[in-house]
């Protein structure tokens, strides 16, 4: 009986975000699909039904083609970079060494910036002018006699111009998977690692065979989150380079499509698309954390 | 306890409640009733814009003091939003049309952009019978009109006029390499290698848009005043080897601009012109404001050239107002075009912002060196419209034509540049 009207009292009490996330979330989602099924283009709603024909176009259009290379590109190589990078930081802090905090905090401090302050410092460091006016990285690498180093950065011949981006991207967030694997490594009990010093088992052992398989379920929800960052990135590719079509991702072109041009068809479906791709990455992990809570 | 819990569900309802209310009812701002009798009227005209700041702020409120004084009993309600370039202006009217709400009158590029967006969803009236009454045609020139009506009907008001096809360069990097100025793209071509040479980039350019600001003056100065306009209208070849020229122009054009382009805006590319690093720039006429505020003389600091091959063409743009249907005050808006369109608005409006007037009869004492050369070409030249600025295409075929010159800047392939352009055409524009 009491835990009946505790019930009551607790559902009444997450109502009104339910109903906010029903209207505002998954309702905003379904009109989104209407939107990209329809023919509208131009100021006024037009909900004539045109089936797949927006995502049938959208997939032989050259630009769009170009927007899921560069994200794979940039999505592949900033995982990888901030997981690694993040991961040997976290095990160098976890040596106990004094001045720890400091160190936290001075790789944790990219993460408080927005992308955008990241895009327009990144965009001076990472200018690729040349000759006398050559600046930032460049001139720095050119007066310490590093001229191997100088390059055109993000203007680099398409795909790799984009894998330029995830330097600030991975600058900004390996101090954020760094925490994550930090609060990991702090997770593990003390007692296996004296077990497995006991039994003999060097240091080297010790971290491939204990720490990273305990460290998994920390590595998966970091590729969650820098996942979805990576597969909507806008604001940092547009602080570095603007609307430049070399570094275009569907974020960029559905903003343009939508904006620019009018044709909201084509720019829900470019957003369905987008929300697709991180679904097809999320849902597998809520499977999992799920699974793993039934299992507590 | 009890009661505790009763009122904090009665609190969460509470928030819930108005939480919606606030959600589904917009309370309206003013009380929207179909037009009544002239006489129970409220006078006020709103008028919706994104000059917010600069010059252009400053013209538009000494625009609003000479209505003031012409229509004194009329309240004139100055509803601009400011950034985005107007996007989020457009973005705040798109709702607010699809509402039926709209304002007395708005900013919009004139041409296909307001036509394209406006006219095509029926929502702004033609305004023939406003320019015989006022006399607008015999003082603005003759081939600017078709380039601001469809279907013979006026759709707005310009108030300035810009020029896009202006070539900036530096007197003195031209003078010390021999150089003259250019007026055709071989001259121009000439010319650049001399500079490359002489380790000066030819031509300065900026980001993406700014490279389609530079492809309409090519097309422009490769196929001539009759042959750029038929791409527009739709009886003109997108597949035809003169285009396939201008592309090639085109491209051999980007050869000589600076490699950081991409990551410059259009002044930073001008302040390359300005320092001496490069030697032209090709940038629409708000240009000159920028060289203005580096306090450089007119010819002697920067000069300024129609671009190559559009000598005796004014390529324009222009920000006009318009007539809604469905206008809350018709006849203050009426009295706030007809002051848009007057010389004494105009007079007030453009020295400020650094633009022409629309009409030719503006006092030329008002204007700058290179405003009176503008006003020259205005009232003597023939008027053709810009592409990047949103006269000639609507915003749809803008930009599918941004997106194939993008992926022209990408890969460098004409071919798929031209067939691009020429599905553009047929997808958005008027070729069928």
């Amino acid at each position: 009986m009491r835990s009946d009207k505790d019930r009551l009292l607790s559902f009444a009490l997450v109502s009104p975000s339910i109903l906010a996330i029903a209207i505002f979330v998954y309702g905003f989602i379904g009109w989104s699909a209407r939107v990209s099924l329809s023919t509208w283009q131009g100021l006024l709603p037009d909900y004539t039904w045109a089936g797949l024909k927006n995502y049938l176009e959208l997939f032989q259009d050259r630009r769009f083609q170009i927007d899921i290379r560069n994200t794979v590109v940039f999505t592949v190589l900033f995982l990888v970079a901030c997981l690694v990078i993040g991961l040997i930081l976290a095990v160098l802090l976890d040596q106990r060494l004094r001045g720890e905090d400091l160190f936290r905090g001075i790789y944790l401090f990219p993460m408080s910036v927005s992308f955008i302050v990241t895009g327009v410092a990144w965009r001076w460091l990472m200018n690729p002018a040349t000759g006398a006016r050559t600046s930032g990285l460049n001139l720095l690498f050119e007066r310490l006699g590093l001229d191997f180093l100088v390059n055109s950065w993000h203007t680099t011949t398409p795909p790799w111009g984009i894998a330029f981006i995830v330097i600030p991207a991975v600058w900004q967030m390996s101090g954020f998977t760094m925490a994550l694997y930090l609060a990991g490594l702090r997770g593990i009990p003390e007692e296996i690692q004296e077990a497995a010093t006991v039994d003999g088992a060097s240091g080297l052992q010790i971290f491939r065979h204990i720490s990273l398989p305990m460290l998994k379920p920390v590595t998966l929800s970091a590729v969650i989150i820098l996942g979805h960052i990576s597969l909507k990135v806008f604001d940092l590719i547009v602080a570095i380079s603007g609307k430049d079509i070399r570094l275009d991702v569907p974020s960029i072109y559905m903003w343009t499509t939508t904006f620019d041009a009018n044709n909201f068809a084509r720019g829900a479906a470019i957003g369905i698309i987008m929300l697709l791709s991180v679904t097809i990455l999320v849902v597998p992990y809520l499977n999992y954390s799920m699974r793993s809570e039934a299992e507590v | 306890m009890k009661r505790s819990v009763w009122f904090s569900l009665c609190l969460v309802l509470a928030l819930m409640l108005s939480a919606c209310g606030g959600a589904a009812t917009p309370a309206p701002a003013e009380p929207v009733s179909a037009p009544a009798e002239p006489e129970e009227m409220a006078q006020e005209v709103e008028v919706f814009s994104w000059w917010t700041a600069g010059g252009e702020a400053d013209g538009l409120a000494a625009m609003i003091d000479v209505f003031a004084e012409t229509d004194p009993d009329i309240t004139f309600n100055n509803a601009a939003i400011a950034g985005g370039a107007g996007t989020n202006a457009r973005a705040v009217l798109a709702t607010r049309l699809s509402a039926g709400e709209p304002p007395d009158s708005w900013q919009g590029h004139a041409g296909q952009e307001l036509i394209g967006t406006y006219v095509a969803a029926g929502q702004i009236q033609p305004l023939n019978d406003l320019y015989e009454q006022n006399g607008w045609l015999d003082v603005m020139p003759e081939t600017l009109i078709p380039l601001i009506s469809d279907g013979g009907n006026i759709y707005s008001v310009p108030v300035n006029i810009h020029r896009a096809n202006v070539m900036w360069y530096n007197p003195a990097v031209l003078s010390a390499n021999g150089v003259a100025v250019p007026t055709s793209w071989e001259e121009f071509f000439a010319a650049a290698d001399t500079l490359q040479g002489a380790g000066v980039t030819p031509l300065a350019m900026g980001e993406q848009w700014t490279s389609m600001h530079l492809f309409e003056t090519v097309l422009l100065g490769t196929l001539g005043v009759d042959g750029y306009n038929a791409l527009w209208d739709g009886t003109g070849d997108w597949a035809s080897p003169e285009v396939a020229a201008a592309i090639e122009g085109f491209g051999k054009a980007l050869a000589y601009t600076n490699s950081d382009a991409s990551t410059l805006s259009w002044d930073q590319a001008a302040q390359l012109v300005a320092d001496g690093d490069a030697a032209f720039t090709i940038m629409g006429d708000w240009a000159e404001g920028f060289f203005k505020s580096l306090e450089l003389t007119p010819m002697e600091g920067f000069g300024w050239a129609p671009a190559p091959g559009s000598t005796g063409v004014f390529q324009f743009l222009s920000d006009s107002f318009v007539l809604p249907e469905g206008v809350p005050h018709p006849e203050a808006a009426t009295a706030w075009l007809t002051v848009a369109g007057s010389k004494e608005g105009q007079e007030a409006f453009n020295p400020i912002k650094g633009s022409i007037c629309a009409r030719t009869d503006c006092d030329r004492t008002l204007f700058d060196e290179y405003l009176q050369s503008a006003m020259n070409d205005w009232s003597s030249n023939t008027v053709v419209g810009s592409l990047t600025h949103g006269v000639v295409a609507n915003d749809n075929w803008k930009s599918q034509i941004d997106t194939a010159l993008g992926l022209y800047l990408a890969d460098g392939d004409g071919a798929a540049l031209q067939s691009a352009l020429v599905e553009a055409c047929s997808a958005a524009g008027p070729c069928s």
